[in-house]
């Protein structure tokens, strides 16, 4: 298997991760101060490297059949939980991740919260509002480079991708200096979802003993089958009765559509 | 001991997420496709798929059984 699909799923969640970070971000540095946040975000992106660091060669030495089970479960218990919260967003069951109005939370509560200096750092509440925020939305991310990186051993990929999505978010969130509202979050997170669980039953049952038909070539089938299931889902769930529809509804299910 | 609790209440949700039976149903499905391949000699490529996108349908259906909020 090429680089690319790793390449590409890493750069996809990423970036969703990485505009979730950039609205705290933004928030904390706008409103309070931004050496502090900088500060915060960078301890944190210390904090994700040494873990990537750390398990990156330790996974890649474990037996490739053991390492496949337990990484495919986890792969598809994680990628069903954010297919899951897409269709349900999507289909209006659950509130769309609104990074304006998550920006409008952040930054009322950080204009609420006194100014305290500790350890060096000027504004201790803008460090931690950052570092909590990059922390959180990047383990993810980690998570996701480790367990790809490793089965494919080939973690340099997965670190690019992962690299790429932050730089790409950073220049375009300090080029516009808002939050990424625009972005169709859930879309792409439909799809990161499909490739994890697709990812994660592939070499999930590898692990399990099963020799996929095709080989490799299974998971040409297997992605667009967990899109169509997924589909499918929404489909359905969009068709049920439905007292009284939420106004995002018919901007999810194009984006969804169009994922 | 409350720091210990969040933190494993950060992890579980980080991993498991708002539907603990997803999980179960996955790993259920990896032990019984490792059974039939190894104990039976069955290449059960298609268990796993069934179960898991069976389970993301159980899953939204319970979801979704209620009202909307």
């Amino acid at each position: 298997m090429t680089a690319l699909p790793l390449i590409l799923t890493v750069f996809v969640a990423c970036t969703v991760e990485a505009i979730e970070a950039l609205t705290i971000v933004l928030a904390a540095g706008l409103t309070r101060e931004w050496r502090s946040t900088f500060q915060g975000m960078a301890a944190a992106l210390v904090v994700l490297a040494a873990i990537v660091a750390v398990l990156g060669p330790t996974i890649t030495l474990l037996p490739l059949t053991a390492l496949r089970l337990v990484v495919g479960a986890l792969l598809a218990v994680f990628g069903l939980q954010w297919l899951r919260k897409a269709i349900l967003r999507a289909t209006g069951y659950k509130a769309l991740h609104d990074e304006a109005s998550a920006y409008l939370r952040e930054v009322a509560a950080a204009k609420a919260a006194t100014v305290s200096s500790r350890r060096g750092v000027g504004d201790w509440y803008a460090f931690t509002l950052s570092f909590k925020g990059v922390l959180l939305e990047g383990l993810e991310v980690v998570f996701i480079v480790i367990t790809f990186g490793g089965n494919q051993r080939n973690m340099g990929a997965a670190v690019i991708g992962a690299a790429a999505a932050v730089l790409v978010v950073a220049v375009t969130g300090i080029a516009v200096r808002a939050p990424l509202a625009r972005v169709p979050e859930n879309a792409m997170k439909f799809a990161v979802g499909i490739m994890l669980t697709s990812f994660g039953i592939f070499w999930g049952a590898e692990g399990a003993g099963v020799s996929w038909p095709g080989n490799d070539a299974a998971l040409l089938v297997l992605v667009p089958v967990a899109a169509l299931v997924s589909l499918g889902y929404t489909v359905l769930l969009r068709q049920r009765p439905r007292p009284g529809l939420a106004p995002a509804v018919a901007h999810s299910s194009e984006e969804v559509a169009s994922s | 001991m409350k720091r210990l609790k969040s933190i494993g209440a950060f992890w579980y949700d980080f991993v498991v997420g708002d539907d603990w039976r997803v999980a179960a149903v996955v790993v259920a499905a990896l032990a019984l496709t490792a059974l039939l391949v190894h104990a039976a000699g069955v290449n059960a490529w298609w268990l796993l798929p069934v179960c898991v996108f069976g389970a993301l349908g159980w899953s939204l259906h319970r979801a979704t059984a209620g009202p909307k909020p």
